[in-house]
């Protein structure tokens, strides 16, 4: 029987299994491990999947002193509350998503501690749900990162105006992203599970002519 | 052939590098950095098509994007044909394979002639206007017959093997051409810190300077050109776009750019490149720099080839080491004709005159051609060419001082070749493609740009200005304004020093005079490509078309690909002095995107083939494809459909797995359903005014169906929602639905209700769900989890936290089949695993995986509707006899609750959904049927509604069917017919929609 | 293609990431049942096509799904402002 906890009338519980049954990233199929040892090891573009991550949506109120300090307390990171920006500290990374939206990563075998946490501490009207099922991370570097992004997404990729730790939800290509500038040619992007796919298809097509490297 | 026409030296073309190349199927050489057109010419190729309308032949006319004329198909393959190439544009490469797209069976042969001049007496000016007036059936004919004639090229029958690219861009400064204006402004702007892109169509910046022996800063053109060219290239934040057209100028300084990145190599890309990208751009601020187009003037047989604007004289001479013929004669209104006569005398040609057609001339045009003995004849025009596939002569007659009629007798000249220059055209179709419209300058006898709400600037000749120094300052006073309005940094730029002549005032001439009337003289062609005459466009006038724009459509003027660069201008003129009107009082035209045509290709971008549009797939699909699943569209999604085994037909593979569901048990990947988490104390507040019916009282651990509908009362969706805490609920929505639904709560709680306490969040990608059902799902189920599944502790509507497959889940006891069926959620990483795990147990029972269409007839075996399908937006929840999902009683007025209220919702005869029973079992009613109570009665006969499910039920032997009946539900047990389009009639008989199991006995066991 | 400065998230953004929703502005009536059918149908059906100046509703559906409002000019496509719900315009037909 899984854990499940209900407290002020809603409920978290750890949806991971024992370890050894093996989750499935939404790219499972593409064996991006095989690519990454058998294919080109130089290139333009490198990509590399970051499966299974936790991701936690969080709604709150910034205004609500009470929760932005629980909130702290709980991430070990402010919340970041200037919009399309981000925070992180060693174990997560917490991106503005809208004036009540964020959206935090950690370790997949920390997510249901995390809810319970929240659960335990967070005041007030909030929500946290678990959507790591419903996401893959990639990670895209490379001289000519900045390239393939501006190619699938109609957003301003310039340092001017796209700084490292910047966050935007947008279109790309035909679906959407998240996407947060690591550092100046390293990005992130969450996609939807569904979604994976196309775009990982997508992301092969539009690297094609900088050579594309993936690594695990 | 040999380049009879290549100069021995001088122009940008590399002699070392010849080039080989097909045209019309021989074989010609040309040399790296000619262009197709410059590369003919030097072949000494006159024609180079045939004309729309008259079959004329027809020549090069200019060296630009705006050519009338040499408009080619190129391509050596079938996969590689493309349309619409302006040879002046195309830049040669070894192994090119151009055709004319008009010429029909062959330029050189006039045997097409014939069928043009057939063409020609059929098609006199308003054949549009004429041809749209008859019946659509004869349209066909003639677009047949005009498509062959026009000569509009074709696409290749096969997949174009290159990749096309569309790439996102953002500037401060955008700078259009990268003439002289262009560049110091590039240049101004760059220096000043700016984000700039520079684009021009041509393959090597620097524009007109190119084609000039002018001095800047004491040193040719082409070399201050070239430092310019480097020094922009050493800024980061500077993106030079050669080969780059800018196509289009829409809202708020979004431009789109056409580059043409590797069709200079050759046919293909070569392998991984791309063969055009379309850059999409945001610019803070736009600098047109367009620059000026040379107008021809218009005199009879001018479409001969041999007749050229004289720039164009100027360019093949400077840029490309060729000269187009032997004996040149000029004719002008102004001094810039003069250069052309000058070049070609300099290039060692003969020059038999210029002919001025002003009275006056003084200056230093009289000096130029002094000191090189070339004769000047004032006061004169080329009224008319004569030859037949060549220029072999010209008719000069002096003209008056307005040169509206001929003054004297005419003498004949032997020449091979013609500059006409009837001024400039400033090149404004892009500011007007936001809406703008030119103004009329009267002192440049051209159009200028008007007023916008663009932030855009102007320099150089698009604003009138044509001389070398004041262009250049233009330049770097629209970058000195661009750095300025956006806050940069503040640099002074020195005006390069140029040379700026005196010019004597061009005289405002369009149409040469004849001695006969326009309507008897000659053709005197205004736009080539449509093979509009001056004629043409005065007959349109006495016909009673006065706006120029009426003009444009009665007599095809301007409507070809080259959007009437060439001839808007001298058909405007015409038109208003033959209306004794002025050019503004008979209207300007609207130019609309694109600047030049742009290939299918560049448009599309990569969203061809296997990325034409995303397909969207759950964690099982890798389950699906090895077990032979035939998928269905919904939405995005990739639904398994059904499963056939092999050999199976579709029909037997549903009732093997209808009947292996009702009888066993069955499964199906339900993942696609949305599916939205809300929590928050008003949730079920918020829930209470979304759908109709009552969820005050739905208690913790229990699910419920609701019907959701528009302010109207019309249903829009439908699902079932859970409550996993007091404050807590999962909802779900169709697989259609669920972006619109999210969006309708969000929409709700934003704008009308965001005092209630509630935060919605889509799950629906995060959650594999699958539903197994049969009366054997419980046994199954019981395999993989310690949960009580005893209907006692887990009864029908209740939902348990439990552990599936060593995978903590979500099991929802809820059926769409009327059977005893749990929805298993697991998180999607997980998906698979669980299923592959429930397949592993379920071998035993014959556990049957079905798709959408069996889910389909299941349903519809116990009459529950799908939204979309059993419904259309025009029905609400009485009309589908599910009055029991209404709770009027509610305190708040939910949404639909008033809209159903309407007097035109409570009619008694409205079309109601109801179960059908056909007369003959076997008969299963086409979906789409429509029904009428009396099939006797003559047609029109008065239609009650359609069928909008109707399957073959295996599991009942006979027919189902649902439909909408006007007054179906009081009409139980009445007959009720669909005629087909064979003349046949289907009876049925009005029934419950509940084919099975009405009391619900089976699911609830 | 319009350019779209959104409120929430306080910078430009292409208009493909937006929806427009339609008129701005439209209460839902607070007391539905005490309109009459014509009220519930101005409510419902009926809407402004001015030329010139609208204020619509739109939502930035693929950045922050937030909705706020536009003012916009119908004829230039200018867009003279964007505000949040719940504020009110500062450019108007009259102003
Ligand atoms: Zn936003």
């Amino acid at each position: 029987m899984s854990e499940v906890i209900n407290h002020n009338g809603k409920i978290v519980a750890d949806q991971r299994p024992a370890d050894d049954i093996a989750g499935q990233s939404p790219l499972h199929h593409a064996d991006l491990n095989s690519l990454a040892s058998q294919g080109p090891q130089t290139g333009g573009v490198t990509i590399q999947e970051r499966p299974l991550q936790g991701l936690l949506n969080l709604r709150c109120n910034k205004a609500d002193k009470k929760q932005v300090t629980a909130v702290k307390k709980l991430l070990g990171v402010a919340l970041p509350c200037d919009p399309l920006s981000s925070a992180s500290n060693d174990d997560s990374v917490i991106r503005w998503l809208s004036p009540d939206e964020w959206l935090v990563s950690v370790d997949g075998a920390k997510a249901f501690e995390l809810e319970a946490a929240f659960q335990a501490n967070m005041p007030g009207h909030y929500s946290l749900v678990n959507v790591s099922g419903g996401y893959t991370i990639l990670e895209i570097s490379g001289d000519h990162a900045v390239d393939v992004i501006k190619k699938s997404a109609p957003i301003d990729v310039h340092q001017s105006s796209f700084p490292n730790d910047k966050v935007v939800s947008t279109v790309f290509a035909k679906s959407g992203a998240i996407i947060r500038r690591i550092a100046e040619d390293h990005f992130e992007l969450i996609i939807r599970r569904s979604f994976a796919d196309y775009l990982w298809i997508w992301l092969q097509d539009a690297s094609r002519e900088y050579g594309l490297v993936v690594k695990r | 052939m040999s380049q009879d026409n290549r100069l021995k030296s001088g122009g940008r073309i590399d002699r070392s590098k010849p080039l080989y190349f097909v045209f019309n199927n021989v074989s010609y050489t040309g040399y790296q950095g000619d262009t197709l057109a410059s590369a003919l010419l030097a072949n000494g190729v006159d024609i180079v098509g045939r004309s729309f309308k008259y079959s004329r032949p027809r020549g090069i006319v200019t060296a630009g994007s705006d050519e009338p004329n040499a408009v080619i198909q190129l391509g050596s393959s079938e996969a590689t044909q493309t349309p619409n190439v302006r040879a002046t544009q195309q830049e040669l490469f070894e192994g090119l394979v151009a055709s004319s797209t008009n010429g029909w069976p062959n330029v050189n042969v006039d045997a097409m002639g014939l069928v043009g001049k057939i063409g020609g007496k059929m098609m006199p000016p308003g054949f549009y206007y004429k041809t749209f007036m008859f019946p659509q059936s004869l349209w066909e004919t003639y677009e047949t017959f005009i498509r062959k004639a026009a000569g509009l090229g074709r696409s290749s029958y096969e997949n174009d093997v290159d990749t096309y690219d569309k790439i996102n861009q953002f500037c401060d400064v955008l700078v259009v051409g990268a003439g002289p204006a262009g560049l110091a402004a590039a240049l101004t702007a760059a220096r000043g810190g700016a984000r700039v892109i520079i684009a021009d169509e041509q393959s090597e910046f620097g524009g007109s300077l190119l084609d000039s022996k002018q001095i800047i800063d004491g040193k040719p053109a082409a070399e201050w050109v070239s430092e310019v060219v480097s020094e922009l290239a050493t800024f980061a934040d500077v993106l030079l776009l050669p080969r780059s057209t800018v196509n289009g100028y829409h809202d708020q300084n979004f431009l789109t750019i056409h580059q043409r990145c590797t069709n200079h190599f050759g046919d293909q890309a070569p392998a991984n490149q791309v063969r055009e990208r379309m850059h999409r751009v945001r610019a803070k601020r736009v600098i047109l720099a367009t620059g000026a187009q040379e107008r021809p003037l218009v005199f009879g047989n001018n479409d001969l080839p041999g007749c050229m604007t004289s720039t164009a004289i100027s360019t093949y001479i400077n840029r490309y080491g060729v000269a187009p013929g032997k004996n040149l004669v000029v004719m002008t209104t102004n001094d810039y004709g003069y250069q052309a006569a000058i070049d070609w005398h300099d290039a060692g040609r003969e020059v038999s005159a210029v002919v001025d057609t002003r009275a006056n001339v003084q200056g230093r045009c009289v000096d130029e051609m002094q000191a090189r003995g070339i004769r000047i004849i004032s006061g004169s025009a080329i009224t008319e060419v004569h030859g037949s596939k060549r220029v072999k002569a010209v008719t000069i007659a002096p003209i008056n001082a307005d040169g509206s009629a001929v003054a004297g007798p005419a003498a004949k000249w032997k020449v091979d070749t013609v500059a006409s220059s009837g001024g400039w055209s400033p090149a404004v179709h892009l500011s007007c493609h936001t809406g703008s419209r030119p103004v009329w300058k009267e002192d440049i006898i051209g159009f200028v740009p008007g007023p916008t709400v663009q932030e855009q600037l102007t320099a150089g000749g698009i604003n009138g200005c044509y001389e070398t120094g004041a262009v250049l300052k233009q330049g770097i006073d629209a970058g000195l304004t661009a750095l300025q309005e956006l806050g940069l940094n503040e640099v002074t730029v020195a005006v390069p020093s140029a040379e700026d002549l005196s010019r004597t005032p061009a005289m405002p001439l369009f149409l040469v005079p004849h001695k006969k009337p326009t309507s008897r003289a000659p053709k005197q062609f205004v736009d080539y490509q449509n093979d509009v005459t001056a004629a043409g466009i005065e007959l349109s006038c006495r016909e009673g078309f006065q706006s120029i724009e009426h003009v444009k459509r009665y007599t095809a003027l301007g409507f070809g690909t080259d959007q009437g660069k060439l001839g808007n201008i001298n058909g405007m003129a015409i038109a208003a002095n033959f209306q004794n009107k002025t050019i503004p009082e008979t209207g300007t035209t609207v130019f609309r995107p694109n600047y030049t045509p742009i290939t299918f290709g560049a448009i599309a971008g990569r969203d061809v083939g296997s990325l034409f549009d995303p397909k969207r797939y759950t964690a099982m699909q890798p389950w699906h494809i090895a077990h032979g699943a035939k998928f269905e569209d919904v939405g995005q999604w990739k639904r398994p459909w059904y499963f056939p085994k092999a050999g199976e037909s579709m029909h037997d593979a549903l009732n093997r797995e209808c009947k292996a569901t009702r009888e066993s048990v069955g499964i199906l990947d339900a993942s696609t359903l949305g599916k939205i988490d809300i929590q928050g104390k008003d949730a079920r507040e918020f829930l209470g005014r979304v759908y109709t019916n009552a969820w005050a009282k739905l208690a913790v651990g229990k699910c419920r169906y609701g019907l959701m509908c528009g302010e109207d009362g019309m249903v829009f969706d439908d699902g079932v929602t859970s409550c996993l805490a007091e404050n807590h609920f999962l909802m779900t929505t169709t697989t259609g639905g669920a972006a619109r639904v999210l969006e309708w709560l969000e929409i709700y709680h934003q704008t009308e209700w965001p005092e209630l306490e509630v935060y919605f969040t889509s799950v629906t990608d995060h959650w594999s769900t699958m539903t197994i059902s049969g009366p054997n799902s419980r046994a199954l189920l019981a395999e993989l989890t310690d949960c009580d599944l005893s209907n006692d502790s887990f009864g029908f509507m209740d939902w348990k936290a439990a552990t599936v497959a060593g995978v903590p889940a979500r099991i929802f006891r809820i059926s769409f089949t009327g059977e005893l069926s749990y929805e298993i959620n697991v998180q999607a990483n997980y998906g698979l695993h669980v299923w592959e795990q429930l397949f592993a147990k379920g071998e035993k029972y014959n556990l049957t995986p079905y798709g959408t269409e069996t889910m389909h007839i299941l349903r519809a075996e116990k009459g529950f509707i799908i939204v979309g399908q059993d419904t259309d937006g025009s029905i609400h929840p009485h009309d589908l006899g599910m009055s029991w999902a209404v709770a009027d009683n509610k305190p708040f007025s939910y949404i639909g609750k008033r809209g159903m209220a309407r007097e035109d919702c409570v009619r008694p005869d409205r079309k109601q959904l109801v179960g059908l029973k056909t007369t003959d079992p076997l008969v299963v009613i086409p979906e789409g049927s429509q029904g009428v109570f009396d099939p006797n009665t003559p047609i029109p006969m008065p239609m009650v509604g359609h069928v909008t499910s109707s399957y073959w039920s295996e599991n009942l032997g006979h027919s189902i069917a649902m439909a909408f009946v006007k007054g179906g539900l009081s009409k139980m047990g009445e007959k009720v017919y669909y005629p087909q389009a064979d003349g046949t009639v289907i009876e049925a008989e009005i029934c419950s929609p509940v084919f099975l199991d009405p009391k619900g006995d089976r699911q609830n066991v | 293609m319009l350019h779209i400065f959104c409120p929430h998230c306080a910078e430009y953004r292409e208009e493909e990431e937006f929806h427009s929703k339609g008129q701005a502005h439209l209460a839902r009536p607070l007391d539905p049942e005490a309109c009459s059918d014509a009220e519930w149908g101005e409510y419902l059906y009926f809407r402004k096509n001015p030329r010139g100046i609208h204020h619509e509703l739109w939502i930035h559906a693929a950045g922050c799904r937030k909705f706020f409002n536009m003012t916009r000019d119908t004829v230039t496509y200018e867009i003279k402002e964007t505000y949040k719900i719940g504020e009110k315009p500062s450019v108007t037909a009259q102003s």
